[in-house]
């Protein structure tokens, strides 16, 4: 049985894995898996917070987030391809058009 | 019809004229501009000899009253502030009299023909308009407006406008070969030279301004306006007169009308004649209420007169550049119409306004054709015995200068008789001065005319015959030289009717100012005096040119140094370079290193406090995502840190 503190460790784990891919890759589709990442762990914070709670709300928020990611991940794949479309390339870098 | 809606005409006509080449010349009229600016000028002229006819016809009694009313247009303006609400308006207003009916007819007549003439002249040999054609005759119409705005005004704000106008025009138009640096040089410093006698002339209206308060013609003439001026009538005088002497051309400020022959030569003739150099005249004349209540005024206005008339004689005797000599000698002749003014007989200075207009007018007419026929020299060395070619030129260069020289029974003959015989009256100093400056006049005329039409045949080079110019060019000239040799008899002093009209309007004549003046001459024997001067002035010529060309020659050899100073014109450009222009021309400099070097400077040290801002701040927004997710990263750790620390 798993219990609270584990389920958000793991999450805080994913969080942290996904935030770190997110700022060393520069593939824009590997940038984007790291943010898919990076829900997934504040997911298991929010089924770990609910089990804390004694109560199921957490978990039907979880579903929630599960949905409203997998639209936002839609969204975000086409625009990761008409970004390809432009330029022909995946790399993020070539998009910075600011020369701070 | 009422004589303001003449005048109204008279102004519009060639305003419109202006105004339609101005907006359609490049497009549709090009080098059938001038028929818009000769229609203009001719339907002024003819409503001006309507205007002239009218004032004629006013009877005796009634002149007092009509020619000092002032025909109202509208209201022009207010000046003061809020609080001053009391003073009174500026009208557009005109002053319509026979001083003014004159001035038109001499004006818009000389204007017309000049006009005329330019459709000719403009053109090269094969008929092809010069560049620059339609705006030539847009400023020439403009021009010949300013200065009939300036000769109907009523006031002394507006003759201050059509003044300005008229100096702006003649900026225009001498400078109207602008490619040229000389031509530039010659059109600003027409300019500027003039702006420094206006300068004078605007504070001589602030002063009338301020002691009258009223700018009308009709209040500052009359016995209620002059009563306000007494004491300061000599400032007023010598302020206006200054105006004058920047317009006229005068001693000291002389300078620019010599150069102002950068211009095409209808310019010339224009500005010599009808349309710039006359206001100043025209100015003192109008105001005679004035002037003649200071006796200092009027001997400044007279000695001034003397003193350019023979200085520029001088000069003009001494120029191979033929329109310069004419030049010095338009400042001559404007400083005998200034003597005239000076010593009372204002109607003959006028007189001799009017009879200038038109001899001067034809000569530089002519001096333009002998110019565009000789492929643009004007050099009286470098041609000669033009006459053979040149036979309709000649001719109305003989008339013209004849009448310069005051030829017995040519116009100019007349005129100055009148002023120099005016002149014996009041002081003879000024007189001889006045007959020795006569017998200069002939003498240099006429050199003019036996080195460049007479004697063997000379050519500038590249031009292989001297052939005359187009009817279009010799027609206004035969008929600008029947006004050269006519037109003294309508203002004879006996039995004259010209004299008689403008004496109505103009203060002073002898008798009523000096009656303790006797006269020192009788009038005929003043008559044959200067009659006599004129023919010694041509035979001379006639014998130092055409018999023994080698006593020119040695006299300017004996006498160098004299010689030397006369052709240079007495170093005054020099002078004025080396005093005024040179000092400004470097505090100039001077302010413009200060400008560049300390304004500058400053400038960018305020400029750099946000520019270094902004060098610190934009490493922020470099626009790569990695950046901006750290930022959020770091955020997120700060909140964490916080949240932890206080919990």
């Amino acid at each position: 049985m798993t219990t609270a503190p584990q389920l958000m460790f793991i999450g805080a784990i994913l969080f942290a894995l996904g935030v770190a891919g997110f700022l060393t890759r520069r593939n824009l589709i590997i940038m984007f898996l790291c943010t898919e990442i990076m829900f997934q762990g504040i997911l298991l914070n929010l089924v770990g917070m609910g089990l804390m709670r004694g109560n199921l709300q957490g978990q039907a928020v979880g579903l929630f987030v599960l949905v409203v990611a997998a639209v936002e991940a839609g969204l975000g794949l086409a625009i990761v391809v008409m970004l390809y479309r432009r330029r022909g390339t995946l790399d993020a870098e070539k998009w910075s058009l600011m020369r701070g | 019809m009422p004589s303001q809606t003449y005048a109204i005409w008279i102004l519009l006509a060639p305003l419109l004229a202006a105004v339609l080449i101005g907006a359609v010349g490049l497009r549709g009229l090009r080098d059938k501009s001038h028929w818009l600016a000769i229609g203009g000028v001719a339907a002024a002229l003819v409503l001006a000899l309507m205007l002239f006819g009218q004032i004629r016809a006013v009877p005796e009694e009634a002149r007092a009253d009509i020619f000092t009313r002032s025909h109202k247009i509208y209201e022009w303006f207010r000046p003061g502030f809020g609080g001053l609400a009391s003073l009174k308006w500026f009208d557009f207003e005109f002053r319509i009299d026979p001083l003014t009916g004159v001035m038109l007819v001499t004006v818009l007549s000389v204007s017309l023909m000049v006009v005329i003439y330019s459709s000719g002249y403009m053109r090269d040999h094969h008929g092809h308009p010069e560049r620059g054609y339609e705006r030539f005759f847009a400023f020439l119409a403009l021009f010949i407006f300013s200065m009939c705005l300036l000769v109907l005004a009523g006031n002394f704000v507006l003759l201050y406008v059509g003044w300005e106008l008229v100096g702006l025009c003649s900026y225009l138009l001498i400078g109207f070969y602008y490619p040229k640096p000389s031509a530039a040089a010659a059109a600003k410093k027409a300019f500027i030279v003039t702006r420094i006698g206006d300068f004078g002339f605007a504070m001589g209206i602030f002063l009338i301004f301020w002691r009258c308060g009223d700018v009308s013609f009709a209040y500052v003439f009359s016995q209620a306006g002059l009563a306000k001026l007494v004491g300061w009538e000599t400032p007023v005088a010598l302020l206006l007169f200054c105006g004058a002497v920047g317009k006229s051309a005068q001693l000291p400020l002389h300078t620019w009308l010599p150069d102002a022959m950068e211009g095409p030569s209808p310019v010339s003739a224009l500005i010599h004649a009808a349309t710039m150099v006359t206001a100043g005249v025209y100015m003192v004349a109008r105001c005679g209420a004035i002037f003649t209540e200071s006796p200092t005024a009027m001997a400044t206005v007279a000695s001034v007169g003397a003193i350019t008339a023979f200085f520029a004689a001088t000069i003009a005797i001494t120029q191979f550049d033929m329109k310069r000599a004419l030049a010095y000698s338009t400042i001559s002749q404007l400083g005998y119409m200034f003597l005239g003014l000076g010593v009372h007989a204002a109607d003959a200075a006028v007189f001799h306004l009017f009879t200038h207009a038109f001899f001067k007018s034809l000569l530089f007419l002519a001096a333009g054709s002998v110019m565009h026929a000789m492929g643009g020299c004007i050099d009286i060395r470098r041609f000669g015995g033009l006459a053979k070619g040149m036979k309709v030129t000649a001719f109305v260069f003989w008339v013209g200068g004849l009448a310069l020289a005051g030829f017995p029974f040519l116009s100019g003959f007349w005129s100055k008789d009148e002023i120099l015989h005016a002149a014996l009256g009041v002081s003879l100093p000024l007189a001889i001065v006045g007959y020795v400056t006569a017998l200069l006049t002939a003498f240099y005329t006429f050199r003019l005319i036996f080195i460049a039409f007479h004697g063997p045949l000379k050519l500038p080079q590249g031009v292989e015959h001297a052939h005359e110019s187009v009817p279009a060019m010799t027609i206004p000239m035969l008929l600008l030289s029947i006004g050269a040799a006519g037109a003294g008899y309508i203002g004879l002093q006996h039995g004259g009717k010209l004299n008689e009209l403008l004496r109505t309007v103009l203060v002073g004549r002898l008798e009523e100012h000096a009656p303790g003046m006797a006269h020192v001459m009788s009038p005929e024997a003043a008559m044959a005096m200067s009659g006599v001067l004129s023919a010694i002035g041509i035979l001379s010529a006639w014998y130092i040119y055409r018999r023994k060309p080698m006593i020119a020659m040695a006299a300017a050899f004996a006498m160098r140094g004299p010689y030397e100073l006369i052709k240079n014109k007495y170093y005054i450009d020099e002078l004025y370079d080396a005093v005024i222009v040179r000092p400004l021309h470097d505090l100039g400099k001077f302010c413009y290193g200060f400008d560049r070097y300390f304004i500058n400077a400053l400038l960018w040290i305020i400029t750099a406090i946000p520019r270094a801002a902004g060098f610190m701040l934009r490493s922020l927004q470099q626009g790569a995502i990695q950046g901006y997710a750290m930022g959020m990263v770091i955020g997120l750790l700060v909140i964490v840190v916080a949240v932890l620390s206080a919990t």
